[in-house]
């Protein structure tokens, strides 16, 4: 009750005061505290920034020197750079305008309702977020493909989707729609109903206290989240490749194009600088907005109810039933999908037998060696979890330090934490184009792939970690070291056992992104290392109903590994957040 | 044993702690009384080694802390939000600081048991920390911080969170703990009920300085300025002009009181008005002579504007905005006038 608030500031207060901490260590090298804090930050950062600096910025920086250079700036290469941003722009505003129109109201559902069937389907709408692209790119094309399940049975009723623009919209809305829901029914479930309440003891009627007391509240939030899903849309590079194709030439494909097909570097390195410089405003936008408006800590209980009135009742239902269809029907047809014969072989003579198969999955363990570039699937399989245990541990390994440092953060802290995430707003294209320019003689060897796996899993396994840490209040530790534990001891005892759930989380989540990474590794990965994304891209490209059918098996494999990992880091995932 | 010497401690610049020295005895409780922000939180904190001062110094048995990291003070600590840990059970929050101290697995199992049963919480042992009551959770705080058998104590806030049946018991019972224990005691508070129950001494803390230090009776008797009178809510008080010796000129009419600052005509002083319960009530009539009498005595008067049940009495708040006790409830509107002692507070 008392102080409170001018003691939390103290703490800060005194880790950000420059001056108290070169005192202290001026004036007497006994006041421990201020000494072990200063040095202590510098040691957090080491490792995580040079990591950065060598696989980042210095890339970015090759990246910016190619750029800015008379023969890149050609009106030809910004005719091709103006065409693409603009595309890019009007891809992304469409997709998070189509988004927010289906995830704000389903952001109502989730905070606002009761209704049976409720964690379910919610798991599933967060369930795309994590997939990896080609897994929704196959999902859809599953479903609404030339080969698919719809056109096959239902011949009259198909209509041209992959190579559309419809197709791009639909899977970035089926991508994104959980983070409005997540960030948006966060804020909704931890608004105080005494607010709400309070407003309609004062004479306004439900629409009123909505528009009144409700959507003001909601708005920073929803803004937030609008711009985190025009990010994502901004930067998406698989969906629009493989549901599309290179004729939708977004920034992300045109550096794809450019760089692996045209070999037109500098143009690629032009793009991405483009890119790059989009997505750092969008970042700072967001995260401005984020710590402006800094969430609530202690989640209130929830006023969840069942539907009431008519009204309600035909919002409800209505939702589940088209939340349910648009995120079950993709996703069960690519295993379904994978198990039926439904077209010929390339080459395949005579009767073909149509129908269940398991065909697809055995063909993964057969090695045709009837091509110079092919790798068993198997092999693939088996590389995607070399890098990905790779990633796991360097993830880790470097994302504690960061996280432990900006879970308290300081005047540093603020400078570094948008420097920290912007790999996570720089394109997975761009980071294996900068591996390309820097070290180019290096791609031979698959030891790039963990990292630039490692790169782009950072910002989220420091995401994960950072607010299970900032979860622990600074009085435990206190409390800790009054009853005589040293800092080591503190951090063992106190740190580490409250944290664990919360690194199998983040390392789960640092695996799953790895598994599923395509853009880099399409760019940097050899053809004889093909990860799973990698090497589905290649079935999909290929002609024949075998080759087709491998790539729907792969992805359901993938699909399967990847759902496996989101429900292992929906268990640990600070499960009692509320509590401390 | 605890020295505090001439500490300072700036926030943002600003002087939060302003030379604070003060000690503590063995076996004494004192308290460190101050409204919000007064910086006595912080003041606890320096003391448990969490936080350090700009300059000054604090010592133990002699034997200067500076150096001394928080782990090895030996210091107990108890917060408002109690700090349990929420991963360990009861009897693994109480054992935390045997544990550290690497005692055999006997001895933390018989300390535990006794100071869980100082607290009354014997059978406690297996509960999660997050099932428990607010009063239990600081219990097991207490126990915990009992179990090391620390050198002291250091509470800040510990009843805060609690509702004021429980917060009065609890209180008791963490007196009789200290008593029984023998362990001195820094105890921070805003509440002064709960300061003078605790106390064996109170200091009381404001624009970061010490204003006040005293026992509970001492500080109570004369608490020495506005501020703390006001603080502790003694009573009225009201500025006043020195007219001559022990005679006061306010607003609210002349005062005599006998005082034993030194004042020169003139000098500008504050009066505490006491309102001590009383059956000594007038209702004023217009009768010259008689209010010419009352004048002579110290007397408040006004219209009875606000009139609040307090179990043994009634609190009377004048138009004017003073107040006093009654035994009985006057009539909203009356005129009264009730005697009253009056102190000069300089």
């Amino acid at each position: 009750m008392d102080g409170c608030c001018v003691e939390v500031d103290m703490e800060t207060g005194k880790q950000g005061n420059e001056e108290t901490r070169r005192q202290g260590i001026l004036e007497s090298l006994s006041t421990c505290i201020p000494v072990s804090l200063y040095a202590s930050r510098t040691l957090l950062w080491l490792l995580p920034l040079s990591f950065l600096a060598i696989l980042f910025f210095f890339p970015l920086s090759k990246i910016l020197s190619l750029t800015f250079n008379l023969e890149t700036l050609t009106p030809e290469n910004l005719r091709i750079a103006n065409f693409a941003l603009r595309f890019t722009f009007y891809q992304a505003f469409l997709s998070t305008l189509l988004t927010l129109l289906l995830g704000l109201p389903s952001a109502v559902l989730f905070a606002r309702y009761d209704f049976r069937g409720k964690s379910i389907l919610r798991a599933l709408t967060a369930v795309p977020f994590m997939l990896p692209t080609v897994v929704v790119a196959a999902s859809f094309n599953a479903l609404l493909g030339q080969r698919g399940l719809l056109s096959t049975f239902f011949p009259l009723s198909s209509f041209p989707f992959t190579g559309t623009l419809t197709a791009i919209l639909v899977a970035h809305v089926f991508y994104n729609t959980t983070i409005i829901i997540r960030i948006v029914g966060a804020t909704l479930s931890s608004l105080d109903p005494k607010l709400e309440q309070t407003a309609r003891s004062l004479g306004a009627d439900s629409f009123r206290v909505w528009w009144n007391v409700t959507l003001p509240l909601l708005r920073p939030s929803i803004l937030a989240a609008t711009l985190l899903v025009f990010l994502f849309d901004f930067t998406s590079f698989g969906v629009i490749l493989l549901l599309g194709g290179s004729q939708f030439s977004t920034l992300e494909v045109e550096i794809y194009f450019q760089a692996v097909r045209q070999l037109n570097l500098p143009l690629a390195a032009l793009l991405s600088i483009i890119q790059l410089l989009c997505t750092l405003i969008f970042s700072i936008l967001y995260s401005y907005l984020v710590t402006r408006n800094s969430p609530q800590l202690a989640p209130r209980s929830t006023q969840n109810r069942k539907p009431k009135n008519l009204r309600e009742k035909i919002f409800v239902t209505t939702f589940l039933f088209l939340l349910s269809s648009f995120f079950l029907l993709p996703l069960s047809s690519l295993p379904i999908r994978s198990l039926f014969r439904l077209d010929a072989d390339r080459g395949q003579r005579g009767e073909v037998q149509y129908g269940f198969t398991t065909d697809y999955y055995t063909e993964l363990f057969i090695n045709r060696r009837d091509s110079v570039f092919y790798v068993p699937p198997f092999q693939a399989i088996l590389n995607s979890l070399t890098y990905a245990s790779a990633t796991v541990l360097l993830s880790i390994l470097l994302g504690f330090p960061a996280a432990f440092a900006l879970a308290k953060p300081t005047r540093l802290e603020k400078i570094l934490d948008p420097l920290i995430m912007l790999p996570l707003g720089s394109s997975a294209v761009m980071l294996g184009l900068g591996f390309i320019i820097t070290y180019g003689k290096w791609l031979t060897s698959p030891l790039l792939v963990p990292f630039a796996h490692t790169l782009i899993a950072l910002p989220f396994v420091i995401r994960a970690l950072q607010p299970a840490i900032a979860s622990i209040p600074e009085r435990l530790r206190q409390a800790a070291s009054s009853l005589g534990a040293s800092p080591f001891e503190v951090w063992k005892n106190i740190d580490f056992p409250i944290l664990r759930r919360a690194t199998i989380a983040a390392g789960t989540f640092a695996f799953t992104i790895s598994l599923g990474e395509f853009g880099a590794t399409l760019l940097i990965s050899r053809p004889e290392y093909p990860t799973i994304p990698v090497a589905i891209e290649r079935f999909l490209s290929q002609p024949g109903g075998l080759n087709y059918g491998q790539a729907m098996a792969m992805a359901s494999i993938l699909m399967t590994v990847t759902v496996t990992s989101i429900l292992l880091i929906e268990k640990f995932r600070l499960p009692n957040a509320g509590e401390f | 044993m605890l020295e505090v010497l001439n500490l300072f401690k700036s926030y943002e610049g600003k002087p939060l702690l302003n030379d604070i020295s003060f000690t503590v005895a063995e076996e004494e409780t004192i308290c460190l009384l101050g409204a919000s922000g007064s910086g006595k939180s912080t003041l606890l904190r320096m003391i448990a080694g969490l936080e350090s001062p700009d300059s000054g110094i604090i010592s133990f048995n002699g034997l200067d802390l500076a150096s001394t990291p928080p782990h090895l003070r030996d210091f107990g600590l108890v917060f408002q939000d109690y700090a349990l840990f929420p991963h360990l059970d009861v009897n693994e929050n109480v054992a935390f600081g045997l544990k550290m101290r690497r005692l055999g697995q006997d001895e933390i199992a018989q300390r535990v048991a006794t100071s869980l049963e100082l607290v009354s919480l014997t059978g406690f042992e297996n509960r999660k920390v997050t099932d428990l009551s607010g009063g239990e959770g600081q219990r097991v705080a207490l126990a915990r911080a009992l179990a090391i058998r620390p050198r002291l104590l250091m509470f800040d806030e510990p009843l805060g969170a609690l509702d004021r049946s429980l917060r009065e018991g609890l209180l008791n019972e963490l007196r009789s703990i200290l008593h029984q224990t023998k362990i001195p005691a820094v105890y921070v508070t805003h509440d002064q009920e709960e300061a003078f129950t605790i106390a064996d001494r109170v200091l009381i803390l404001h624009d970061g300085k010490i204003i006040r230090e005293g026992t509970p009776a001492d500080v109570w008797a004369n608490p020495g300025s506005a501020y703390v009178a006001e603080f502790l809510g003694l009573g009225n008080v009201i500025e006043a002009e020195v007219i001559e010796k022990d005679k006061f000129q306010t607003e609210h009419g002349i005062f005599a009181a006998e005082c034993a600052h030194k004042h020169s005509k003139g000098d500008r002083v504050h009066l505490l008005a006491r309102p001590l319960p009383t059956e000594n009530v007038r209702v004023e009539r217009s009768d010259p002579e008689l209010v010419e009498r009352e004048r002579s005595r110290n007397a408040l008067r006004g219209v009875a504007a606000d009139v609040i049940f307090q179990q043994d009495r009634f609190k009377v708040t004048f138009d004017n905005g003073l107040y006093v006790y009654l035994k009985d409830a006057p009539r909203i509107g009356q005129k009264i006038s009730v005697r009253v002692q009056v102190e000069c507070l300089a």
